[in-house]
């Protein structure tokens, strides 16, 4: 153990180094392999027309349609659940062992593998309610799953409000639910925000959780309890069962996309937040 | 908003509170209702340590599953937690704060990549080197943990960086006028302050790399079979529900909503552990 | 808060909309057997093409989920690709709509081209574990087959006989996914439907039999199952006019143009 501090300095700054770059190597890796083959395929057409066999040929407008209605749908309803859930944690109630049991509920709820959820929304949204497989199921299971998210953003964006915001009200003469209303949901509306891009990214993303409750209909749904196909699921079936090589890689470089670009705009909107805050 | 109280709005926000931890209880009274009588029915021992599984034949014995998950869990590790722990020490000691601003969430980006799209690159790219490296069928248990390694990264390298940061400038100060390198600084002082921290994050990735289930399926090949070398491939608890989920009915379903229950069990533990390093490190600060 | 109002009210009129939509016609879903999704997409767009007061939902899912959903009302139609079918299924209403034979397929670089029904069984036992063995090069043989509860599985098991799947077996979850394992690896075997066979794997003669059409109608090739459309109660209405479409010759001239056979 008597080598010089100069050499352990040296040896640690390669490994640690090499370790970041190897992993920024990764991640351009894996975009560029999707985008490199995928892209090309991308056209107005493609994103614009019916598949034809199942995804062998054709475009893949129904998927863009259900990865729109889905995510969209799951946000609707775990935003008010979420945003209310953190201004009572935060606004309403001191640290008491009922709100200590709702923040361990919380985290839980963010650490169940996506296939439980699944399994969930499988047999209670689509068997026990006997809403089959179907927009509103696939889009109440992801509801649930991108909950904890949105309550853990919007109560860090809620807390991040100085208490100076509060008193200032508080002085005037509003009650709780005003100074909530005016005060603090606008200030914090940036935090809440990223919490849900992130969660509409999730959403995206997800296939275990929506192949079992969203079902894999290739055709435009024409009312909520029909059953969609997301384009990560229809993604996971052309890969899967090499339908097609050449619009699994179109399909695959449209998620990529579309996940890059929520995430991109949720960092932005976090940013400006912050930069605005100090 | 006049028309109602402040009282009734306190009240509807505290039912509100309790959305997401009755979404908990829900999951957890309905895969419980449909799993647990199956497993005292079966036996708890049978069914955890046989590892006979052949639903035709009624018998169902998880324990090669319950091996494939801890073995390609662990490999996760191996693969992805001194990765991860090396990039969140290189991007909070050795690189200015500016540059940690945009590669963070640049890495943070890996963690929004659609798990199926993993699966993909492990079977297209990865699978057919290890097969023309090391023969086997390629899609393995050494494949599944170096995708799920890869998969864990963001969340190891985000949670540690927070952590890191979050140990008080004065200890770098004083253990640097003391004529220490930066790396005595970090393995003397930085890893002992935010050892915690770095612990949940490994937890929480291990928590992921456990439950993950479309990658799994897709590169490590689905053999009911106990691994004797990481070249064998292996099926996982999530791997097992998910694949035979659709074909499954009595009490097959029943045995899969069961493997679920283990599931379901084993990631509450992980996350009570990972809360309570968290909470240590919160309380610490 | 204000400006979110509309946003949120225009969410509220788009939801209610989309509920209100697709009332007037007569829908119903079909789920099951992936081997028969496609032919049952196929068949549905044909015949929605004629009768446009009528939309078909078709879900995959596997021959249990068209068992259980036709049980639990989840879908009006189950499909089931099964020899035998199980305990559950007796109180539907089951016909025959399709013929589908199982081929034995391998990776195109692969010199084998015929195996016996015994060679068959050994292979997925694990008793033969190299090509070699059976006339190929010097190769570990890479077992694949399908999951648990799989229509397709327990027709090849129930006609091999005898099968007692060797421990590393790949499995694999649907046809398409042992055709790209297969074409994937040089030392593959697995086996999948008939009618999802392409160029890039090779089906195998099994006792010298071919897996075409042709021998499986004079019924010489011996891995055949019948396909099975459930239902609940005795068809009627559109959901019959729609079946009697798939036997009627139309109907079963699809079935045929894309790989199955025939059920009469």
């Amino acid at each position: 153990m008597r080598i010089p501090p100069k050499y352990t300095q040296a040896t640690a700054v390669t490994i640690l180094g090499g370790a970041t770059v190897l992993t920024i190597v990764i991640l351009v890796f894996i975009i560029f392999f999707i985008l490199e083959k995928g892209l090309p395929v991308i056209s107005l057409n493609f994103l614009t027309s019916n598949p034809q066999e199942m995804g062998k040929a054709g475009g893949i407008f129904p998927t863009l349609i259900g990865t729109i209605l889905l995510p969209l749908l799951a946000i609707i309803i775990a935003t008010p659940l979420g945003v209310f859930t953190s201004v009572y944690l935060s606004e309403y109630t001191k640290e008491t062992k009922i709100t200590r049991v709702i923040r361990f509920g919380t985290d839980c709820l963010a650490g169940i593998p996506s296939i439980i959820f699944g399994l969930f929304g499988y047999i209670f949204f689509v068997i026990a309610l006997g809403m089959g497989w179907s927009i509103l199921s696939g889009g109440l299971t992801l509801a649930v799953m991108v909950l904890p998210t949105i309550i853990r953003t919007s109560e860090e964006a809620i807390r991040a409000v100085p208490k100076s915001y509060r008193e200032v009200s508080f002085s005037l003469g509003a009650t709780s639910w005003q100074t909530v209303k005016k005060v603090i949901l606008p200030n914090a509306l940036p935090g809440i925000v990223t919490g849900i891009m992130l969660s509409i990214g999730r959403s995206i993303g997800e296939t275990a959780a929506v192949i079992f409750t969203a079902g894999s209909s290739l055709r435009i749904p024409s009312s909520l309890f029909d059953s969609t196909r997301t384009m990560a699921v229809h993604f996971y079936i052309l890969a899967r069962e090499g339908i097609s090589a050449e619009n699994a890689y179109g399909t695959a470089a449209t998620l990529i996309l579309a996940v890059l670009l929520v995430n991109l705009s949720a960092y932005w909107i976090m940013n400006r937040f912050i930069s605005k805050r100090s | 908003m006049k028309l109602v109280g402040e009282k009734t709005v306190k009240g509807i926000l505290g039912t509100i509170a309790f959305s997401a931890i009755s979404a908990l209880l829900l999951i957890a009274l309905f895969i419980l209702n449909e799993g647990l009588p199956f497993i005292f029915k079966y036996g708890v021992r049978e069914f955890l340590f046989s590892s006979d599984w052949q639903p035709h034949l009624n018998k169902f014995g998880i324990f090669p599953m319950i091996a494939a998950s801890l073995w390609v869990t662990l490999g996760a590790m191996i693969v992805g937690a001194p990765l991860g722990v090396a990039v969140a020490l290189f991007l909070s000691e050795y690189v200015p704060q500016a540059v940690m601003r945009i590669i963070k969430p640049t890495i943070e980006l890996l963690a929004a990549i659609p798990s199926v799209v993993y699966g993909f690159i492990g079977v297209m790219v990865l699978a057919p080197i290890i097969r023309n490296s090391f023969g086997g069928p390629g899609l393995s248990l050494l494949a599944g943990s170096i995708i799920l390694g890869i998969m864990i990264l963001p969340t190891v390298i985000s949670i540690s960086i927070d952590s890191i940061l979050a140990v008080p400038q004065s200890f770098r100060e004083g253990s640097l006028a003391l004529g220490a390198t930066t790396w005595q600084t970090i393995h003397m002082v930085i890893i002992k302050a935010s050892k915690s921290g770095i612990i949940a994050s490994i937890i929480l990735g291990l928590g992921r790399a456990i439950g993950e289930t479309m990658a799994v399926i897709m590169v490590a090949g689905n053999s009911v079979n106990i691994p004797t070398s990481p070249f064998n491939s292996v099926r996982t608890l999530t791997a097992n529900i998910a694949l035979e989920m659709s074909y499954a009915t009595g009490l097959h379903r029943q045995a899969l909503f069961a493997t679920g229950v283990i599931l379901f069990i084993v990631i509450i533990i992980l996350n009570s552990i990972a809360s309570v390093a968290i909470k240590k490190r919160t309380i610490k600060k | 808060m204000a400006k979110l109002k509309p946003i949120f009210l225009l969410f509220i009129t788009v939801i209610f909309i989309l509920l209100g939509c697709g009332k007037g016609k007569t829908a119903f879903t079909m789920a099951g057997s992936t081997a028969f999704q496609p032919f049952a997409e196929k068949l549905a767009d044909q015949y929605m093409a004629n009768h446009s007061n009528v939309s078909i939902t078709v879900q995959g899912g596997g021959s249990a989920v068209g068992i259980q959903s036709a049980n639990s009302g989840a879908a009006q139609i189950g499909m089931a690709d099964l020899v035998i079918l199980p305990t559950e299924a007796k109180s539907l209403t089951s016909i025959v709509v399709a013929k589908d034979g199982i081929a034995v397929v391998v990776n195109p670089k692969n010199q084998v081209n015929n195996l016996s029904t015994d060679q068959v069984r050994d292979i997925f036992n694990g008793k033969i574990a190299n090509w070699k063995e059976v006339g190929g090069v010097d190769a570990a043989i890479t077992v694949v087959s399908r999951e648990a509860g799989s229509g397709t599985r327990s027709s090849f098991e129930q006609i091999i006989t005898n099968i007692t799947l060797k421990k590393d077996a790949l499995i694999q979850d649907s046809n398409g996914t042992i055709r790209e394992t297969v074409a994937n690896d040089a030392n593959s075997i697995g086996y999948l439907s008939h009618g999802l066979i392409n160029d890039k794997i090779k089906p195998l003669k099994i006792d010298g039999q071919e897996s075409s059409s042709e021998s499986i109608i004079a019924g010489k090739y011996k891995l055949v199952r019948p396909i099975f459309l459930l239902l609940k109660d005795a068809p009627s209405g559109e959901i019959k006019n729609f079946i009697d479409y798939i036997l009627s010759s139309e109907g079963q001239q699809t079935i045929q143009k894309n790989g199955l056979i025939p059920a009469k």
